[in-house]
């Protein structure tokens, strides 16, 4: 056991390098700073004396053990267009995609699952059109346009909803509605057939023989089986989400950590893109085993 | 006796106003599907009858393929049925809605080829009988879970099991008590012990006698094993292609077959030979 959870850390630690030094290499790989932050009539004097401040002609190597260092001593270091510590800003943005990734899923999962457990129950039926039609046209529809359409028409024309940024629960619908989408679309696919997959299970045959009513034999014995498949995509896709809603975060001007890493890219700002991607690759990376948890904990034969 | 089914009210369905006719009556049962790739229809049961008086045990026999099993699921009104009468414990199916179809379900038990396929692997045993009760409190009130799993010969200690921790013989153990906790009036049996190690199906076998006698359930039994038959059924019904060659009490049947296939069949029991050379 004590083996395990050693392996499992080990792993996890190894991958997270992995992300990191991607981090860096990306980084370093996107032409040099210092052109965009003092722009063209610098001197080569100005810009030289900049790269010394920023530790940008040491060498290569030598960077990198310093970023290294710094990473896991919490200092993700400071922007550069911000003058600011990376992780406070980034801390600064989280809540905001919390609250948009939340709010996304939650519509995700409350549509979706219940879309896909009626398409698998009914199979052939209106249901099941729907939730194949859901599944299609939220796969392939681009998420920009979809949030530029419902501005459009809740802000635009109708003036039910505010067309952008953030403060009430008014102004979440849209973008979280838009966030849903692709999730929702996921979700309901997968639901449908883990689902149909169970219910032709012989344990579901013996729960109809025994007498028990179709909700307690679809809910209780069927989904609860089917759940785990789904409870993976949940939980991975809102990982994605947490570290790139750049899009619906564009649209909707919300001020999240997607429009932070557009801003941080735009300006070449590569010690906050850095930052940002480490923040994404530990989310995911944490997500990822929390998933292999709830596997542990809900499913006996994986304990 | 049957003919109460019709336009009777089914709302007191308890089991004392039950009638005493027979448990199981089929008559004319047709069941057909379409092969999937040829889409050509196939007749799976062909023209079956039968009648089950309380306390009999009946089984089918024949090789698989031999439709069986469909006569079985159609027979509890668990699978499809193309034409064909079946009244079930003296109520017609075809009358029936399906709550009323759903209340008779605990009369009728069904004991499934593949134990482990047959529980849900996120179900504990001890949750697995909870459920029972809840869905029955008065019906399963006779007996506690740990006198239930020793009535089946498992120890008190398999109550915090889930199915991947059974063996394939208590696996079959534990749904052979659930059936028994629903106290039903007809055990349906399909080749309860084909999955399981020879050595454990004795046992199983031997559970399964018992607990008739001890019940007065009547059963029908699906096998293909004509040794096991003779062991446990007091009739037996042979069947070929989806009809019935030859049915009739089990001494008779096995001792006088009039029918080649049910002759082939019992020569191909095992210790046939040596039988004859005695």
């Amino acid at each position: 056991m004590i083996r395990r959870i050693l392996i499992r850390v080990a792993a996890v630690l190894v991958t997270l390098l992995i992300a990191i030094s991607i981090a860096f290499a990306l980084g370093r790989l996107s032409g040099d700073p210092t052109a965009s932050i003092l722009g063209p009539m610098a001197t080569e004097g100005q810009r030289a004396d900049l790269r010394a401040e920023l530790g940008l002609d040491q060498p290569l190597l030598l960077q990198y053990f310093d970023y290294l260092g710094g990473i896991f001593t919490g200092d993700l270091g400071n922007s550069l267009q911000f003058y600011q510590p990376n992780l406070t800003m980034i801390l600064d943005r989280v809540p905001f995609t919390l609250q948009l990734v939340g709010a996304g899923m939650l519509i995700a999962i409350v549509i979706g699952v219940p879309l896909g457990v009626l398409a698998a129950t009914r199979e052939g039926s209106w249901w099941d059109r729907a939730a194949s039609a859901l599944a299609l046209l939220g796969q392939s529809i681009p998420v920009f346009w979809l949030g530029m359409m419902l501005v459009l028409l809740f802000a635009v024309q109708w003036g039910l909803l505010p067309a952008g940024q953030s403060g009430s629960v008014q102004h979440l619908v849209l973008p979280a509605l838009t966030m849903s989408l692709y999730p929702m679309a996921h979700v309901a696919r997968l639901t449908r057939a883990t689902m149909s997959d169970v219910l032709r299970e012989p344990y579901i045959d013996a729960a109809r023989a025994r007498g028990l009513s179709a909700g307690s034999i679809v809910w209780k014995h069927a989904f609860k089986n089917a759940s785990l498949p789904v409870l993976t995509i949940v939980v991975l896709q809102a990982g994605t989400l947490l570290s790139g809603a750049v899009a619906v975060e564009y649209v909707y001007a919300w001020p999240g950590l997607g429009q932070l890493a557009l801003q941080a890219i735009q300006f070449r700002d590569f010690p906050l893109v850095q930052a940002i991607v480490v923040f994404g690759a530990i989310t995911f990376v944490l997500l990822n085993q929390l998933v292999d948890l709830l596997h542990a904990l809900i499913d006996p034969r994986v304990r | 006796m049957t003919s109460t089914s019709h336009g009777t009210s089914l709302v007191g369905a308890d089991s004392s106003s039950a009638p005493a006719g027979p448990v199981l009556d089929i008559t004319d049962l047709v069941v057909e599907h379409r092969r999937e790739k040829s889409r050509e229809l196939f007749r799976a049961v062909g023209g079956v009858s039968l009648s089950m008086q309380p306390g009999d045990t009946v089984g089918v026999v024949g090789e698989s393929g031999s439709g069986k099993t469909t006569l079985a699921m159609a027979a509890t009104g668990l699978g499809p049925r193309t034409s064909g009468k079946i009244e079930l414990l003296g109520r017609d199916l075809d009358t029936l809605s399906k709550q009323q179809l759903r209340a008779l379900r605990p009369e009728v038990q069904v004991v499934f080829q593949d134990p482990h396929g047959s529980l849900d692997p996120r179900q504990s045993v001890r949750s697995g009988f909870r459920e029972l009760r809840r869905l029955q409190p008065k019906r399963t009130s006779w007996t506690d879970d740990v006198a239930l799993l020793d009535q089946v010969r498992l120890g008190p200690e398999m109550l915090d099991r889930y199915p991947h921790q059974l063996s394939g013989g208590q696996a079959q153990r534990v749904c052979i008590a659930r059936a028994l906790l629903m106290r039903p009036r007809l055990i349906v049996a399909d080749e309860p012990t084909s999955g399981l190690d020879v050595s454990v199906q004795a046992d199983v076998l031997d559970l399964l006698r018992e607990s008739l006698a001890d019940s007065g359930a009547s059963m029908l039994f699906i096998s293909h094993d004509l040794a096991v038959v003779r062991n446990l059924c007091s009739h037996v019904m042979v069947m070929l292609h989806g009809e019935v060659v030859e049915a009739g009490p089990t001494e008779e049947v096995l001792n006088a077959p009039r029918h080649d296939y049910t002759r082939k069949l019992l020569a191909a029991m095992p210790g046939a030979r040596w039988r004859e050379k005695r």
